[in-house]
């Protein structure tokens, strides 16, 4: 073994924390009129990480940093995905950040930095490598969340997320100290030959997969341990709720498969049990919560928490087919919840932030298109064919069915069936209401025609979905054993 | 994109293409460039389809590919493929010859019509999904197909969407085509959940081994699994292919255009069913059951809408109802797997019965709408090559040599006569007894229309002169396949081995016994000439003859003596007000009934307003939950690890 280490497989990640520090520092010496220059060099730097990352694909992982990092197919495409949402991220939020005086390059840095958290967190191999990409991304997104000083709300919200945040990193680290008392080791591979061993206690290794699970549940949202999403999503400016609730939902699923998929897979009887359980509580609680909601941020947020509860439902199948179902399903989340905030920002103005439902009211008289996008991507999260988000329900329940949860497979149907209400109530909203509002909508040229481009994908995507579907069978299949 | 590919494809997209310019661009394109666009794209499917075919018959071409796959999930493959062989390469030139015919035949018949361009979008899009049907590989596919064909045929018939008659009429079709793809569809259901795969090939290998599977659909009574599997797949050919009781759409959908009745609902898409049970001939070979049914459902149609024939006097619905009993005769010879028999009969019935519906069509044109028989009368004169080409069509129709019909329709009875399968005594009888019907009615209606004294009045006459040459083109172009399709035909489709392993005989099919008994066409020809069902023809054609030239007063006569009879037909055997009291009126009631205990009373009292506030409750328990406050979230979290550290230590 080389005493210097090779780089490029981490070739990306490098070139980012050096872009990243360049547009720091560059932005000190820009002033506020000119804040644009940090947007267009934030959308570069972004930019430029994904074609190092297209560049070359290994079709083998390739490990370096003595197995602590991971250079694999799946990494790939879910760090192309994530940062192309946070392109996407930075364009739909530039205007409502600019109107609120929250455009400096605190906004575009912290977001960054964040973004390279996931990356490292999506291509750990190590339990040390993904606490460091976790805490990374979790304090960039605390102080996101507090980016409006003077707002109590805000503030709240980043209080409460950062007290309850730490806890969660109390938990998990918690949980990989029993693991390392019991197999010796943080690299993963040796963990879950230590745990195939049979050596290692079994109630040692049941407390700490507890509070391994109960770690990853917080990052995921999941319920019960998912009492700071409502708060933060709708504390939060929605520039930000944007950010937290689309790209770290990506990086949370690799976080599951890494740790669960490959760390502890030898455990894996016991924590499909437990995802079982939180799957259905998120579900149930996700989906009958939203119902009762008034606050759209406030309803996504619950929606959120039953969509997570379907990602674990192809994650608990701990099969290749379950990790691929589950990754599709998390991006094709992504793009819904894009377009959702999307829509809610493209709304929103200066002293007006259009996340009452009430605000939807009759859309589809102000602007026909834009309520028929939204109408897209509130049927695709109802799970209605021919969107994309039929598909993605349709592959995590086949997962799932496949390996013998049958019964999961009926109780996920029905509760997705209620959730269906409260999605399809925003589109009796926006057609068969009469306007309270009838002001113009704003939005620059580009962010209409990403947010159409958007829309319209979720409908693409629906009607052929196999290129997507094949992209994740690919990535798993290479790069998971 | 080898070649062949790219060629394959060219045969359903160009119609494709055509359809979406004159769909979507219609009004920048204009009149002209709308059915420029779809004649050509139909045209070019057309060329394409006749060098596949000649590929097919000349070199021994077979193609089986999947071209894209739609989704896999797991084990289930959903591709969208085609299938060539010599039964898709007869359909392939059998629906774009029609197709072509009719869309030149739609610039003059709906020259005057404001929805010109909508129309050729229409008709070149069902050309699309007909073609995707017939060429599929896979069950998928073909239903896609046969719900697209079943779409459009929908947005024709009430073409004239502000009549509501056509409204009506439409909704009428798509309801009962409802109740057969919901059988077909459990079919398909079948075949995937014993079989793991939609194409046909695996199927069809895989389904050797299910023969003698049994399936309990209810408890205590164990069926054939592939009898059920067959009989639910015809129940879709049932809705499709308009047999009794399912044919109770097909008269009504003579509200569209003429020529969709003459392509749609007479040529091509009626006959897919025929074309489906052909295709699964492997399936239906396995269930002497299942082809029994078929054969007693096609007999009575064959038989009881020969009937109705008789007594219309609109000229479309006489022909609507031969089509009716044209296509029990297709059945009946898929019901005594005669299969080659049925796709010969249905390719014959495609030329002459299109003939048939575009001379009407011509005959409307001429007359200013006017469908009244008893308002035409010595057309003759005015309309010379619309009268000849009808009465090709109806000898044709009749069954006289050496006409196109006389060949099939004389195969399918002799192939009836030569099966032993249970219920063909009947289909024997109904048969014949349809042979003399079938002559009776099409020749009154010839002689009604073109013959006998002018009924029409003043101003019509006034204005009476032929169509124009776009529309008696295409007649001339289909006389020539209903005079000669026949006699060409019959020997390599029926006599020689024309499909191949397309189709599957069993070993007590007749058509391997007409094999034998037959020597060649002339044979076959002269012993039709002596045989009952040429006498009974001529003496149903002479019977008219009598009847409407030359005592024109007995018609009445009988009508007011038969009045019980007349009344039957003329109340189609009360299906209609059958449907309309027991499933409407019994949907009513039901629904009505549901609606007051059901809705009212359990869903609304109960379930809705029961579980909104049960939803209400628990959102407000949870809400409250949601308190706001820091340590009670923490305090949930840790609530969580420690449920979570039970369970588990105490499993542990």
């Amino acid at each position: 073994m080389s005493t210097i280490p090779n780089f490029a497989p981490a070739a990306a990640e490098i070139l980012l924390l050096a872009l990243v520090s360049l547009v720091l520092v560059i932005d000190l010496y820009i002033d506020q009129a000119r804040r644009a220059l940090t947007y267009y060099l934030s959308q570069g730097t972004v930019l430029l990480t994904v074609l190092v990352l297209v560049n070359h694909v290994n079709t083998a992982p390739v490990f370096t940093f003595s197995n602590m990092f991971v250079d694999d197919t799946l990494g790939r495409v879910l760090k192309v995905l994530v940062l192309l949402t946070v392109s996407v991220v930075f364009a739909y939020g530039r205007q409502y950040a600019e109107e609120r005086d929250m455009l400096k390059g605190e906004f575009f840095s912290l977001i960054l930095f964040a973004t390279l958290g996931m990356m490292v967190l999506i291509s750990a191999n190590h339990f040390l490598t993904l606490y460091l990409g976790l805490e990374l991304l979790a304090l960039a997104q605390y102080a996101l969340v507090a980016l409006q000083r003077d707002s109590a709300r805000a503030t709240e919200a980043a209080m409460k997320y950062f007290v309850l945040g730490a806890l969660a990193s109390g938990l998990l680290l918690y949980g990989m100290s029993m693991i390392y008392g019991g197999t010796g080791s943080l690299n993963l591979q040796e963990v879950a030959q230590g745990l195939a061993s049979g050596r290692v206690d079994h109630v040692v290794a049941s407390v700490g997969l507890v509070f391994i699970v109960a770690g990853l549940a917080f990052k995921l949202g999941v319920v019960p341990f998912h009492m700071w999403i409502p708060d933060v999503y709708e504390g939060a400016p929605t520039a930000v709720t944007l950010f937290i609730g689309s790209a770290p939902k990506i990086a949370g699923v690799a976080f599951f498969v890494r740790m669960l998929g490959e760390g502890l897979a030898p455990l894996a009887h016991d924590w499909q049990q437990m995802l079982v359980l939180l799957a259905v509580v998120s579900m149930a609680l996700g989906n009958i919560t939203a119902i009762a909601q008034t606050n759209l941020k406030r309803m996504l947020a619950y929606s959120t928490i039953s969509h997570m509860g379907f990602v674990l439902l192809g994650i608990l199948a701990a099969t290749q087919q379950g990790y691929a179902a589950a990754t599709f399903y998390i991006s094709t989340y992504t793009l819904m919840a894009l377009g959702a905030f999307g829509v809610m920002l493209l709304l929103s103005r200066a002293g007006f932030e259009a996340e009452q439902l009430n605000d939807y009211k009759g859309l589809n008289k102000r602007n026909p298109w834009f309520a028929l996008i939204m109408l897209l991507v509130m049927i695709s999260m109802a799970g209605i064919p021919p969107s994309v988000g039929f598909f993605a329900k349709l592959s995590v329940l086949r997962a799932a069915l496949d390996a013998g949860y049958t019964w999961l497979v009926v109780v996920a149907v029905l509760l997705s069936l209620i959730g269906a209400f409260y999605y399809l109530r925003v589109i009796k909203l926006m057609y068969m209401d009469e306007p309270e509002d009838t002001s113009p909508i704003g939005g620059d040229l580009d962010v209409r025609v990403l947010l159409s481009v958007n829309g319209l994908a979720v409908l693409l995507f629906g009607i052929l979905p196999q290129p997507l579907l094949s992209l994740f069978n690919h990535a798993v299949v290479q790069s998971l054993r | 994109m080898s070649a062949t590919k790219a060629l394959l494809l060219l045969i359903p997209l160009a119609p494709l293409f055509g359809a979406l310019l004159a769909g979507l661009f219609g009004r920048a394109i204009g009149r002209t460039g709308a059915h420029l666009a779809t004649i050509l794209g139909v045209a070019t499917a057309l060329g394409a389809a006749l060098v596949v075919a000649n590929m097919v018959f000349a070199q021994g071409f077979r193609y089986n590919e999947n071209l894209y796959t739609w989704l896999s999930i797991g084990t289930l493959q959903l591709n969208v493929g085609f299938l060539i062989d010599p039964l898709t390469a007869t359909m392939m030139v059998v629906v774009t010859f029609v197709s072509l015919m009719v869309h030149i035949y739609t610039i003059g018949y709906m020259h005057e019509d404001p929805g010109y361009q909508r129309f050729f979008s229409y008709i070149a899009l069902f050309t699309f999904a007909m073609l995707m049907l017939v060429m599929s590989n896979n069950f998928l596919q073909l239903f896609f197909g046969w719900e697209a064909v079943g779409l459009v045929s929908y947005l024709l018939i009430g073409f004239w969407f502000t009549r509501p008659t056509a409204v009506y009429a439409n909704m009428k079709a798509f309801l009962v085509n409802r109740v057969g793809d919901f059988g077909f569809l459990l079919g398909i259901g079948m075949v995937l959940a014993y079989t793991g795969s939609l194409d046909y090939t695996t199927v069809f290998g895989f389904a050797q081994g299910l023969g003698g599977s049994m399936v309990t659909l209810i408890p205590g009574h164990a069926w054939s699994l592939m009898t059920v599997i067959c009989i639910l797949l015809f129940i879709g050919a049932m809705g499709k292919s308009a047999q009794m009781p399912l044919h109770v759409w097909l008269p009504d959908s003579m509200e569209g255009p003429t020529p969709i009745s003459a392509l749609i609902h007479a040529a091509t898409m009626v006959t897919a069913g025929i074309f489906m049970v052909s295709r699964m001939s492997p399936l239906f070979e396995m269930s002497a059951t299942a082809r029994s049914v078929v054969l007693v459902i096609g007999a009575t149609t064959a038989l009881f809408m020969a009937f109705l024939g008789i007594i219309q006097y609109d000229i479309k619905r006489v022909v609507a109802y031969s089509t009716l009993s044209q296509l029990g005769y297709m059945t009946v010879a898929l019901g005594v797997s005669a299969y080659p028999v049925a796709i010969f009969h249905l390719a014959t019935h495609a030329f002459f019965k299109a003939l048939l519906f575009l001379g009407a069509g011509s005959v409307i044109h001429a007359m200013h709408h006017e469908q009244d028989m008893r308002h035409m009368g010595g057309l003759r004169k005015h309309l010379p090559i619309t009268y000849w080409t009808a009465v090709v069509g109806s000898l044709a129709l009749a069954g006289i040599p050496p006409f196109a019909g006389f060949y099939s329709k004389d195969l399918i009875i002799e192939a009836v006569q030569a099966s032993h399968a249970a219920g063909s005594e009947y289909a024997l009888f109904a048969v014949m007894a349809g042979v003399f019907i079938t002559a009776f009615y099409s020749f009154r209606m010839l002689f009604m229309t073109f013959h006998g004294d002018e009924r029409m009045d003043h101003h019509t006459r006034e204005h009476l002169h032929e169509s124009p040459w776009v529309i008696t083109l295409p007649l001339v172009l289909l006389a020539i396949p209903s005079l000669l399709s026949g006699l060409m035909g019959v020997q390599p489709l029926v006599f020689g081995d024309y499909f191949g392993s397309a189709i599957v005989l069993g070993p007590d099919s007749p058509v391997l016994e007409l094999r034998k008994e037959w020597e060649g066409v002339l044979h076959f020809t002269l012993h039709g000439m002596t045989a009952l069902p040429f006498f009974l023809a001529l003496s149903g054609i002479a019977l008219s003859a009598w009847m409407y030239l030359l005592r024109p007063d007995v018609p009445a006569a009988i009508k007011a003596r038969m009045g019980g009879i007349y009344t039957l037909l003329d109340n189609k055997y009360y299906f209609d007000r059958f449907n309309e009291v027991v499933f409407a009126g019994g949907a009513q009631v039901l629904g009505g009934g549901l609606f007051r205990i059901g809705d009212q009373t359990i869903i609304d009292g109960g379930l809705v307003n029961g579980s909104a506030a049960l939803v209400a409750r628990g959102a407000g328990l949870i809400r409250r939950l949601q308190t706001g406050f820091l340590y009670n979230y923490a305090f949930m979290m840790i609530f969580g690890v420690f449920a979570l550290l039970t369970i588990w230590l105490f499993k542990a």
